[in-house]
Parts: C-alpha cells; structure tokens; sequence
C-alpha cells in the first residue's frame, strides 16, 4: 500500500468516525430534548392547579365553571372584594394578624430551643445521650394523632384552652424534633478548628455557640424558620381543637369556615381568598427555596 | 467532644423536660384513656377493654373507616413513593435549570397541607371543575368526582400523591451519591436505561427507599386534611379515614376514651407496618460498607 493509499484510508475512517460521532451527538441531543420536554409537560401538569387557581381567582362566578383556560376574558377584583370581608364580622385582616401572632413566637421559641438541644447533641458527651437521641429520631416516625387527646386534656387543666398557648408552648421545648435532627446533622458535617480555636482564647461553652456555633448554623437556622412558618400557616388540626373563637382564628380556619358557612359555596370569593391564604408560603418558599431544599434533602424530611 | 457532662446536658434539658411533658406522659396517659370512659366532663372511669370490644364487634363505622384508610394508603403511598423515585431518576443528569424543576415539584408538597389547596381540590374535582373539563375535551363523559363512591377516593388520593416533592428531594439527593461510572460501565456493556434502573439506581438506594416508605406510611395513616375539607368523607363514608373517625369521635362527641382506644388501633396498625417494613428490610435494603463476607 503507497504512503498515499494509506492516507486515503485514514481520511475515510476519519470520516466514518466523524459521522459516527456526529449521529450520536445527534442522539443523545435528541434524548436531551426529549428528556427536556417530558419534564416541562410533567412540570406544567403539576403546577396547572395552582396556576388555574390564579387565573380563576379574578374571573366572574359565571365563568369559572366550564372553562380549563386559566386567562380570564376580563379580570374582576371584587371576588378578592368580597372574600377579604368575609360573611363574619371579622376580615382576613384579623386572621391573617392571628396567624402571625402564633407563627412569629413560635418560630422564635422554636429556633432558641432545637438550637441549645442540637448543640448538645452534637457537641457534648452527656448521660443518656444515646438514649435520648434514639427517643428524638423515634418521635419522628410517631404518628401524632395518638397525643391529641392527652394534650388536650393537659391544656384544658392549664387553662391555655381558646388561646394560641397550645400551639406554641410545645415548639419551646423542642418538640418539633424534626429540626433538631436537621441542625445536628448540619453540625455535624462542620469542623471543630474554629470552636478549638475558641476554646483555647477562653471562651466558655455559651459564648462559643453564640459567637462560632450560631454564625456557622445560619443557613440551617434559616431553613428551620421557613419550614416552621410555612407549617404553622398550614397547620389546620390544632387551631381546630383548641381555638373556639371566632375573633382568634387564624387564617386555615377561617378558611374553611369560609367555604363551609353555606351549602352553595361562593366559589369565586372562596378561590381569591386561598390565592391570598397561599401568597405568604409561596413568597417565602421562593426566597429561600434554592437553600432550604437541600436541607430538607440532607436530613430526610416529614410533609 | 467537650467532656462537660453537666453542661451538655443542661444545653438538651429543653427536650428532656419535652419529651417527658409533651410525648412520654401523653403516650402513656392515652393508653391509660383508652381502657376508661371518659366524657369530657364527668371524671373518667375504668372500663377495661370494652372500648376495643366494642370497637371490634359493635361498631360498624370503625370497620368501614379502617377499610378506607388501609384502601388509601395502600394506593397512595406507594403512588407516591414511586413518583418520588421516578421523577427524581429522570431530574437525575446534567441539566440546566435544574433548580427550576426541582422546586416545582417541590412546590405542592409545601402547599398541599394547606386548606387553600384543599378547596383548590374540591373545586377542580366538582362537577363542572377543571378535571372534568378536559375530561370532557376527550370525549369522556364528566365523572362525579365527589358524589360518587366508586370515584371519591381518588380525590383524596391524588392531593397525597399530588405531593411527592418532599420525598423526590431526598431521592434526588441520595442519586447524586450514585457514582456516575456505574452508569457508564453498564452503558458500555449494553444495559438498557430501564436495566440501568433496575440493577443499578434501584439496589444502590435501598436504604433511602426504605426511609421514605416508612415515613410515608406514618403519613398516609394519619392523613386529615383531604377527607376533611375535600370530601368531608363522603360520600356514603367512602372517604371516611380512621383519622376523621377519631377527630369527630374526640373533639365533636367528646367521647375522649372511645376516642383514645381507636388512636391506639390506628398506633398499632402504623407499629406493625413499620415493623413489618423493618422485619423485611434485610431482605432487601443493602447499606454500604457490609461486606458479603460477613455474613
């Protein structure tokens, strides 16, 4: 074979593989797409409820029904009118104000406390330790409803009953055991140099988690914050056993109240309202979603 | 790491008084309610197991909303689960904007507990609602999502499945762990992409699959806000969960005792799922790490 055949050899395998490289680029940017276009409708067939729900929220009564298109033919505001008076002699004002004055101590109490005790978790060699952290992960897994009725009862002889106590006294003895585990696997996962470091200065145990610990765990105590507000605005179950007046419902149950006081449910008043309901989760969700995902995705989450 | 014994234990007192107050001292003392009766303003009495027998041989209801609820949570947990892992899988690659599809389906998790969503529910599912609206497009004649026992479970259902975010998150996190050479070796060998699911993602994480199943279960047993606010358990009690049961049993009729006995029954049956879940586990969870040789 000449130098030049050989060439030429060379040149036409060059090419087949060029051509072969190409058809696979072609594939798999063809898999890509498809990969791409799945995810979007699935996306898309997720999301459609709430998208309707927004669209819906400004249409008429009349034109709710009977229509899957989310674009309303001519935006009318007075649902949204209408529904934040309500039919009580209250407006979502009240029960949106009611809602924060549980949420806003409750995540406060909640931080302060799932911090000390993740601390402790993490940090500390103690009696009972194991013991204790094997009590915390079981609670986790314990189905709720079986402490209803015994805390109940243990309210009602504290007198807390019709008061947002209830609610809120528990989260301040880190019950809610599910952000305990999350700050004590993020602590874990964070070294001990500068705590050492800290140490050796003088620095006493409760100035190290306030000055090192605390700095190091905002991205978790973050997260901690958004799910607890969001959770505390979605929590139906304990306003409704232990709130019996109208003045201090929050907004879930005024909510449900505004849908349940008629047999003819006025609809279009009744979505305007649960667009409003929902605006606050979705406007925290959406700030701090890239950050508190991955947390939840670390320690493994309830919801 | 700090050997201050005293000190550690004062930082978790919080959650000794807690556990103590809030979970031990409840835990025991529904057990003790459940053998008394107890309406919520005479003092209780003890009555010994006549809630259970009654439960077992006198209440109608009580079967029918046991059936309901294992009927329920035998469809929508593994619904969910399997979404989970199945979305997660395919989120699993190099893409843009995987922040985008990540937090949309995470979205209705966050929401799904909310009553909001739950009238959305009721109202996309009611007669001339959304479903039926495109139901319709197709030709399909408009089905009484709400009205009729054959349909209304599946109501319930969906919003539950509706809601894979929170476990699809912790999948996906879980397969970013899956070294990606394991793919490329079985890609060079000729495994099909569902092979690839199969003998590759799916044995790798066990562990986690484990978890969420667990944790969904505990979750779907209790499941409330569905039947309450979507189908208000009806019709004919086709949705009328055990959880629903004991919520109206308790805090409308006040028959505290009767009340506390079926929140055992329902603690029991969570028990022994999770301990079957757990019995079954060695068959066929693998962690890293345990070496064939052990055995």
């Amino acid at each position: 074979m000449s130098a030049a055949t050989r060439l030429l050899f060379a040149e036409h395998d060059a090419e087949v593989a060029a051509a072969e490289q190409r058809r696979t680029q072609r594939r798999e940017r063809a898999q890509l797409a498809l990969r791409y276009s799945a995810l979007l409708a699935m996306a898309l067939l997720m999301l459609y409820p709430i998208i309707w729900l927004v669209g819906a929220s400004f249409k008429s009564n009349a034109e709710i029904f009977g229509d899957a298109g989310f674009w309303p033919q001519h935006f009318d505001f007075s649902s949204y009118a209408k529904g934040w008076k309500t039919s009580t002699e209250f407006s979502f004002a009240t029960y949106f104000l009611n809602s924060f004055l549980i949420a806003v101590p409750r995540i406060i109490v909640t931080v302060i406390s799932c911090v000390l005790v993740a601390y402790a978790f993490a940090r500390f060699e103690f009696w009972g330790r194991k013991l204790l952290f094997a009590i915390m992960v079981a609670t986790m897994m314990l189905p709720h409803v079986i402490l209803r009725i015994p805390q109940y009862l243990m309210f009602r002889e504290f007198g807390w009953l019709d008061g947002y106590l209830p609610i809120i006294v528990p989260s301040a003895f880190a019950t809610d055991t599910f952000f305990v585990f999350m700050l004590v696997q993020f602590l874990r996962g964070i070294p001990r140099d500068m705590e050492e470091a800290a140490m050796i200065d003088g620095c006493n145990p409760l100035q190290l988690l306030v000055h090192i610990i605390v700095p190091l765990l905002k991205p978790a105590i973050v997260s901690v914050v958004v799910f607890q507000f969001i959770w505390t605005m979605n929590d139906f179950m304990s306003p409704l056993i232990y709130l019996s007046t109208v003045e201090k419902y929050p907004v879930s149950l005024a909510l449900k109240m505004s849908i349940g006081a008629t047999e003819e449910v006025e609809w279009s008043s009744a979505i305007a309202i649960s667009v409003v309901a929902l605006l606050p989760s979705v406007a925290v969700f959406f700030a701090a979603q890239r950050h508190f995902i991955d947390s939840a995705a670390s320690s493994g989450i309830k919801g | 790491m700090y050997d201050n014994k005293k000190v550690g234990f004062m930082f978790a007192l919080p959650f000794v008084l807690g556990v103590l107050g809030f979970k031990l001292f409840p835990f025991v003392m529904s057990l003790a309610l459940s053998f008394s009766q107890f309406e919520v303003f005479r003092s209780p009495h003890w009555v010994g197991a006549d809630n259970y027998v009654q439960l077992a041989t006198q209440d109608p209801t009580f079967g029918r909303a046991l059936g309901a609820t294992l009927w329920f949570v035998a469809l929508a947990v593994p619904l969910r689960v399997g979404f989970a892992l199945f979305i997660a899988h395919v989120l699993n690659f190099k893409l843009r904007g995987i922040g985008f599809f990540r937090a949309a389906f995470y979205l209705p998790s966050i929401l799904g507990g909310s009553i909001a969503v739950a009238v959305l529910w009721r109202f996309i599912f009611s007669q001339r609602g959304l479903v039926n609206i495109v139901l319709g497009t197709l030709g399909i004649e408009p089905v009484l999502w709400l009205a009729d026992e054959r349909f209304s479970m599946w109501t319930i259902v969906t919003l539950f499945v509706w809601q894979f975010g929170s476990s699809m998150v912790i999948f996906l996190a879980a397969l970013q762990n899956v070294p990606t050479s394991l793919y490329e070796a079985a890609e060079l060998d000729g495994a099909s992409k569902w092979q690839q699911f199969s003998r590759i993602t799916v044995p790798l994480i066990t562990p986690v699959i484990f978890f969420n199943l667990i944790m969904q279960l505990v979750h779907g047993f209790q499941e409330f806000n569905g039947p309450y606010m979507v189908t208000e358990g009806g019709p004919l009690q086709s949705t009328y969960l055990l959880s629903l049961y004991i919520y109206e049993e308790s805090f409308r009729y006040f028959n505290l005792g009767y009340g506390a006995a079926m929140s055992w029954v329902l603690f029991a049956i969570v028990g022994a799922f999770s301990a079957l879940s757990f019995w079954s586990s060695r068959y066929w969870v693998f962690y890293a790490g345990e070496k064939d040789s052990k055995r």
